[in-house]
């Protein structure tokens, strides 16, 4: 028994020890995220504050299609109330027909409407940005190794080209992209949004809060999954205890060696 | 079998005499199996449950999804965002598609290691890796479906492979992808496929069982014995409450992974849709696949690399004649013990290998463990079935040592 264990230790070992010998990423900003964790749920007030963050600053270029308004009000998200909802989605122009007479028209969003995108397609977004694509926010963290610390290290990440960096036009430094460059601007200056709960809106915290509500768009149901995850786990539990005993007490009759 | 079994009621009598399910049932039950089986026997009933719940959960993801490479993306993130438990659902076949495969590594292993697929049970072992083929194909097809970068790129990478076949390449591979490149035929052929696999696996699996239950189960010393007898105990309740409790060992780390970190496993790149234009950095299977992967590119040839891609499956078809020793347990067997931990190391060497770029030292190892994998099977199982002193084998169960 002794000698399997070690054989599997020492395998265990080289293995550890050969993935750390490789290991070169960059060690990205590590946040306490109040989402991380078995038992991790979300700020509810840094999802408000983070979807007014996104709204004024990241989706002057950034799309989320698909994002409805509703989602804004529903359990484990930002829970807006039913009228914020209305009244948020009332802001925004939906071209929606044809109508009777086959002309397309324009009236205020819905809640069922999902979140009007800045640019008519792909092609127009790389012709404004450069040709950058601003991808899309919805599954944004999902598709980033690194998720919710990966999308505030970036935020956080812009300083000045270190001397003899070479920068093309319209590219800026940033020390966690790949290759140290990005056609994004920095998007977060302080004091860029007035929250209107008040809180100070200082660089760090609008990363925060937008990553928190990027983390949601991308996940809206991690709440429900964790608080269902650990009732799932602590009954398997119990039941494993109880098929344990059985077991055992089945096996009693039988012995081994006769 | 249970060909004496007489149903008590005379509606049970008339019904089995006409098709004895009745009697099958008796047979699963009274089953004589080993009674020195260890917890590495229970992995052939959790595998049987892993193919029951991708089958179930696929079911209703099929409900859901819309094989259409304009649609295929957001029918996912619709079953993420708007099916009712549908992120449950998703995020268990996705999971599940990983613990099918961590199932059948141990399963593959433990049968190594006590030389399973030895006489009298080459066609269980044959029928066994007939299975975990289509398993790899099914889990590719199933891997494409979201329509993900890595999705699309594992499916350019894969059937690109065909291109390598002298004078029919191109035909073929035109053929399988049903147009010039990976597109809307592709993705609709992968589904039909992906849901049609799973019911031949299913198939292979009643006859692995089948297989299995003609010469009984070999045993951690592996030693043909008597059945029924001292050293076995009935199928029912003996080996189904240990299969139950192992399950629901497997289902506690299951669900770890399902509800608090279902992406793990994942490839972030598989949230970004598919993109012909722009290719991932680094393309890279799901883990599972990963030291077939190395295997592929340790090759500078390509037709050579996929030649020895399938060699290194097939192989393991032929390893029942390849293995020359008489001894099925590696207990016994003092070299064959080091040289199957030797193989469990290279597959992981070479896993790991499959995962980093294929340049430099990373290329030099994944060649080497590559190497060392057909020396396995080709050189070092037929050496040393005859060269290997083994140690005597007990001559029952129940005298796990030899008297005299």
């Amino acid at each position: 028994m002794f000698k399997k264990n070690l054989k599997f230790s020492l395998i265990l070992l080289f293995l550890i020890s050969f993935t750390n010998l490789f290991a070169e990423d960059k060690e990205m900003i590590k946040v306490n995220w109040s989402f991380k964790g078995i038992t991790g749920k979300f700020d509810r007030s840094s999802l408000q504050r983070g979807y007014q963050v996104y709204n004024e600053v990241c989706a002057s270029c950034h799309s989320m299609n698909l994002l409805s308004y509703r989602n804004l009000g529903e359990k484990g998200g930002p829970e807006f109330s039913v009228d914020q909802v209305k009244a948020i989605a009332a802001n925004f122009e939906v071209t929606d027909g044809p109508d009777s007479q086959g002309e397309m028209f324009t009236r205020p969003g819905r809640p069922s409407d999902k979140f009007v995108s800045p640019y008519p397609n792909v092609q127009a977004a790389m012709a404004v940005n450069g040709g950058a694509y601003p991808p899309d926010m919805s599954v944004l963290v999902k598709a980033r190794k690194g998720g919710a610390d990966y999308i505030y290290s970036v935020l956080m990440g812009y300083e000045e080209a270190p001397g003899g960096f070479e920068l093309e036009d319209g590219v800026y430094y940033n020390e966690y992209m790949d290759g140290n460059k990005i056609k994004m601007a920095k998007p977060l200056t302080e004091g860029l949004v007035s929250y209107a709960d008040g809180t100070e809106a200082t660089e760090s915290q609008m990363a925060m809060d937008v990553t928190t509500f990027l983390t949601w768009a991308s996940e809206p149901h991690l709440e429900a999954r964790h608080q269902t995850g650990l009732k799932v786990i602590m009954y398997l539990i119990i039941l494993t205890i109880l098929v344990y005993l059985s077991m055992r007490r089945l096996w009693s009759r039988i012995d081994p060696k006769e | 079998m249970s060909d004496n079994y007489v149903p008590s009621s005379k509606f049970g009598k008339w019904f089995n005499d006409r098709l004895p399910l009745l009697s099958l049932s008796a047979h699963l039950r009274e089953y004589p199996t080993p009674k020195n089986l260890n917890y590495w026997w229970t992995f052939g009933g959790i595998l049987t449950f892993c193919l029951v719940a991708q089958i179930i959960t696929g079911l209703v993801l099929a409900m859901h999804y819309v094989a259409h490479v304009d649609l295929a993306f957001k029918s996912i993130e619709h079953i993420m965002r708007d099916v009712n438990y549908g992120w449950l659902l998703r995020y268990i076949h996705s999971n599940g598609a990983s613990m099918f495969f961590l199932a059948v590594y141990i399963h593959i292993f433990r049968a190594l290691f006590y030389g399973s697929y030895k006489s009298p049970r080459e066609v269980i072992w044959i029928i066994g890796m007939l299975i975990y083929i289509l398993m790899m194909a099914t889990a590719f097809m199933g891997y494409v479906l979201p329509w993900g970068q890595m999705s699309f790129w594992a499916a350019t990478v894969i059937t690109n492979l065909f291109t390598a076949i002298p004078l029919v390449g191109e035909s073929i591979t035109t053929w399988l992808w049903g147009g010039y490149s990976v597109d809307n035929p592709t993705l609709t052929r992968f589904f039909s496929l992906h849901y049609f696999f799973p019911f031949l696996i299913l198939g292979l699996v009643i006859l692995h069982i089948w297989a299995l239950h003609v010469p009984g189960n070999n045993n951690p010393i592996g030693i043909e014995i008597k059945k029924p007898s001292k050293d076995t105990v009935p199928f029912h309740p003996y080996i189904t409450v240990k299969d139950l409790f192992a399950l629901l060992v497997f289902l506690i780390i299951f669900c770890g992974f399902v509800f608090f970190s279902p992406n793990i496993l994942g490839h972030p790149d598989n949230y970004i849709p598919a993109n012909p234009m722009v290719t991932p950095t680094h393309i890279v299977p799901e883990w599972y696949l990963l030291p077939f992967y190395a295997i592929l590119r340790s090759v500078p040839d390509k037709l050579g690399g996929v030649i020895l891609l399938f060699a290194s499956l097939f192989i393991l078809v032929a390893l029942p004649w390849l293995d020359r020793s008489k001894v099925k347990s590696a207990i016994f067997r003092p070299i064959y013990k080091w040289i199957f931990w030797m193989l469990v190391l290279d597959v992981l060497v070479l896993g790991y290998m499959g995962a980093m770029p294929a340049e430099g030292t990373y290329l030099l190892i994944a060649r080497v463990g590559t190497a060392y994998y057909f020396l396995h099977f080709l050189v070092i199982l037929p050496v040393l079935g005859s060269i290997e002193k083994t140690e005597p084998l007990p001559l029952s169960i129940s005298d796990p040592v030899l008297k005299g």
